[in-house]
Formats: C-alpha cells, structure tokens, sequence
C-alpha cells in the first residue's frame, strides 16, 4: 500500500476532509467510499509487470486485494456448504434422475449413509437449511465480485486463460509428470500459475460453481415455475438434485487437491501469499 | 504485516461497520414495507432468508403457474410423512365420516365464518397433477382435488390491512401462514381429494392445505382454522410457522 500518496484519488480524500479541522458527514463519507476503491484498486494497479528486473524489489506483489478477500470469504462458505450440504443431504441419502423419486421406487444410487432425520444430532438449530441458504448467497456474492473483478482488472486473460505455449503437447506434458512425480516447483512458479492450475481455476470457476447455483435454483419449485428451464434441462427436479450432489464432489476433490498442492509448494509462502498479497520470491526477467 | 492496521484503514473498517448496520437495518424497513420481509428475518440466518424471499417475490411478481404434468406421470409411490393425530376429537370426527368436521375463517374478514365438508365441495372444484417436493429430498408427482383458497377467501372478504394467512392444524405444533401472492395463488387450495378419492387419513383427511410453490411441509394437513392477519408478530412465537424453531425456513419456495 506504499503507493498511497501517489494515488490521485487518495490525495484528494485525506484534502478534503481536513480542511478548517472540520468533519463534514459528506467528507467523512467520501473518505469511507475513496478509501475502500483505492484500497482495492492499489493492489490491482500497482503490479508490476513480469518485465521488471529482479533487483527492482525484494517482495513481489502475488494476489491482488480482491482476489484475496473473496478468496477467504469463499474458503469458509465453502466449508458451511459442505457442511450444512451434508447435514441435508442425510435426511434422504439416495439419488434418483427425473423429476421423481421416493423410498420404496426405483433409485439411481443408494449412498451407504444412514438417514438423519433428526437434526438435533447435529445439536446446532439451522446447521442445515438455514446456514446453506445463508453461505449459499454470501458465496455467489463474492463471487459476482470476483467475477466482475475479473474481468475489469483482466485477470482472467492475464493470469488464467492458458497460452498457447501453455497448451503446447511438451509443456503440457512436463507439468503433468512435474505433478505426477511430486516435484516441487521452481520459484518462478510461485509467480504464475501453471497450466494445470491454471485449467483446473477455470473449470471451478466457469463450470462448476455456475452448475452449482443452477442445480441448486432448479430444485426450488418456486423458481422453477417461473423458469422451467430451469429444472427441464436437466430432465427434472431429481436430476437436478444428482448433478448437485455430484458436482459438489467434484469440488471438495478439488479442494482436498488444492489444499495438497499448497501444503507441497510451501504451505508458509503461499499462506502469506494469499494473506499479505506478497511472495518472497523475486521477479525475473522472462 | 503493520501496514494492515494503519489508522486509516481502522476508521475505514469501523465506518464500513456502522454504515453496514444503518443499511441493513434501513433495508429490513424498506423491504418490510414491500412485502418483502419474511417473518423468521431475524439474526444472522435472517439476512440469507430475507434474500431468498425478496428476491423470489421479485422475480415472481408475475405470479407464475407451476408444471402441471399429465395423468400417465403421476408417480407410483407417493410416501406418506407423519402420524395421524391422536386426540379424541379427531377420532370421533373421523368416525361420522367428518360430517361434524368445520373450517373457521376469521381475523380480518368481512364475514367471518365455518365451513363444512358439504359446503367446500359444492364449491368449484379445481384439479391439478403437479410435482410436490419435500424438504428431506424426495418427491412425487399426484393429483390433487379441492376448492381454491382465493375463492373462500373472496367470500368472506379479505380486510384491507391483511398481509399474512395463517392456517392451523387439528395436530397442536404443525401450523403455518403465507403471504396474500401465495394465499390468491390459483394453484394454491383446500385439497380433499388425492389421486381420484377422498383424502385418507394418512394424507390428511378431511381437508389439508395445497401450496403448489412451496414444499411439502407448506401443506399442513387437518386443517380447522384459517386466520387473515396483518401481522405475524404475535401469535405463537412470531415466527409465522412451526418450522423455524426446529431449524426449518419459514419460506420454502427454496
């Protein structure tokens, strides 16, 4: 944040405010609303591009303010989702496909888990419905936020979309047996993601989250009474609740993963990295 | 790690606080006063419930039909959840075939009054095959037989001040309300047939609430009594239904 006073947008709010010792409640608004854009936006503005030579710094600048905040935010939603997702899922664990299905009919899949009923197992009022719903909106905001994000500051394009050289059959392979192997990666890694990372960031966040909401949406019978589609694509309400329960496998496999993959890069420097923003490692010239 | 909490950035984060308390609080009123605000709002649970039920008000405002399905998809097996009640009047109700059976319509009405089983099915009778989930997670899909809400409503005449309907059960604990949208909803009615008969005893007999939008524990069986009201604040424990306080929504449009 060193780069404060040389943001325009905040020498104009620490001016204005204390002018005449006066604290007007429009200044005081205004500094609120300057000073949490210019906190976002320092991060985002102030990378350095990968062209810097490496003795221009010690730290490098890893995670912008935004990625770092939703991230978070997102980590513990993730984790009220899983939980209280299993809390409901208990109460009925069979799926079916169709829009149909019932103890005592057919079944596409008997889950070895018992049926719950009873929340007070759980000993906690609302550990299910009531604290999905909530983590379900808190995730799908920060999300919009990301996302939107994303796309403003381009970090999509910048740090995500794969290259071509990315994709090239050789390097493609090379990461993959560097992961298969469990080799540690080298330090300019811990600039960039790699193209696995890379494919497997896009896929939680273009695929598998937005099926995620809409399987959800589709199992609300209000909302699928305005929106058919919603439940019909997916050939009926019971379907939508399999697709759910599947693609949410898919990403506590991705989070187990993801997890594995810090703790073997360096879980210290990457935690630090996704807290502070900052990486130790130098940036070289490519 | 010192730059994180620089003075700045303390007053930065304690303003956010305060303006996100005003806001909240602000909108709570704002959506109150839409109709927007569901009765288990409070706490920290309130704020996901609130967005669900406001934003689905919103994006239903055209008061859209759910599916209606053919005769040939009717499902199977169709489960049955919860026992029967067991008190003596309802057992000697059931015995004269509910023809001692009334359904009271009060609060803020016009006219206030009872029903009997002769009366509400002399009225139009409505038909319809849709899908009804429950909140555990399976569904069916049944056909069910009975008079529109709207239309008993509209008989006794709906005060202007009324917001909610709430609706009780022969069975003390199971008791629910709703908003008008949902009440005047063609697709919501007094059921007394299943699949061609009369309702069992299983599924509810005489007559029990139909609310296709919601889910199943929307459609309390056993009814006796349906009150209009203005407010939900009051009766029992404020929160509109008998779900929130064993950790179910209040709203299961879901």
């Amino acid at each position: 944040m060193s780069e404060h006073v040389a943001h325009p947008i905040g020498a104009f709010g620490q001016e204005s405010i204390w002018k005449g010792n006066k604290c007007e409640w429009d200044d005081l608004r205004n500094l609120a609303i300057l000073s949490v854009l210019e906190f976002l936006m320092a991060d985002s503005v102030s990378v350095p591009a990968l062209t810097i030579p490496s003795s221009a710094s010690a730290t490098s600048q890893r995670h912008s303010a935004v990625v770092r905040i939703t991230h978070w935010i997102n980590a513990i939603s993730f984790i009220t989702l899983f939980v209280s997702g299993i809390a409901i899922l208990l109460a009925h664990p069979r799926l079916y496909w169709g829009e149909t299905g019932a103890v005592g009919g057919p079944s596409l899949i008997n889950l070895p888990l018992p049926f719950v009923l009873d929340i007070s197992v759980i000993n906690i009022r609302g550990a299910g419905r009531y604290l999905h719903f909530l983590s379900a909106w808190v995730c799908v905001l920060t999300g919009l936020l990301y996302i939107v994000s994303g796309v403003i500051t381009r970090h999509f394009w910048r740090e995500l979309l794969p290259s071509k050289s990315h994709l090239a059959w050789h390097s493609l392979a090379q990461t993959i047996s560097n992961h298969l192997y469990f080799r540690r990666p080298r330090e300019e890694e811990e600039l960039s993601y790699n193209v696995l990372q890379r494919l497997a960031y896009l896929t939680v966040v273009f695929i598998l989250l937005p099926l995620m909401i809409w399987t959800g949406l589709a199992m609300s019978p209000a909302l699928s009474s305005a929106f058919p589609w919603l439940r019909t694509a997916f050939g009926g309400q019971q379907s939508a609740r399999t697709i759910h329960f599947f693609v949410a496998v898919s990403l506590v496999i991705f989070l187990l993963v993801h997890v594995v993959m810090v703790i073997r890069a360096g879980f210290r420097k990457r935690m630090r990295a996704m807290v502070t923003g900052q990486s130790s490692a130098s940036r070289t010239t490519k | 790690m010192s730059e994180l909490v620089t003075r700045r950035n303390l007053i930065t984060t304690g303003l956010a606080a305060v303006a996100g308390y005003a806001g909240l609080k602000t909108a709570a009123r704002i959506a109150d006063r839409f109709g927007l605000l569901p009765p288990d709002h409070q706490g920290l649970f309130g704020v996901g419930e609130t967005l669900t039920y406001a934003s689905q008000r919103i994006l239903m405002s055209g008061h859209p039909l759910a599916r209606e399905f053919s005769p040939s998809e009717i499902s199977k097996v169709a489960p049955i959840n919860g026992k029967p009640p067991e008190s003596d009047d309802y057992h000697r109700l059931a015995g004269g075939q509910f023809s001692d059976w009334r359904l009271l319509v009060d609060g803020l009405v016009t006219r206030p009054r009872s029903f009997s089983m002769a009366e509400l099915k002399s009225f139009p009778v409505r038909e319809q095959i849709t899908h009804q989930a429950c909140e555990e997670g399976w569904s069916f899909i049944a056909q069910w037989t009975g008079v529109p809400l709207a239309h008993v409503l509209n008989l006794v005449g709906v005060g202007e001040r009324a917001k909610w309907v709430v609706y009780y059960s022969i069975q003390d604990d199971w008791w629910d309300s709703m908003d008008l949208p949902d009440a005047m909803h063609p697709q919501t009615f007094l059921a007394y047939g299943f699949n061609g008969h009369d309702l069992t005893i299983e599924r509810g007999a005489p007559v029990r609430m139909r609310v296709a939008r919601q889910l199943g524990q929307k459609s309390v069986k056993y009814l006796t009594r349906i009150s209009v009201v203005d407010s939900l604040k009051h009766i029992r424990d404020g929160l509109g239904s008998g779900s929130p306080s064993v950790g179910f929504s209040w709203y299961v449009g879901i």
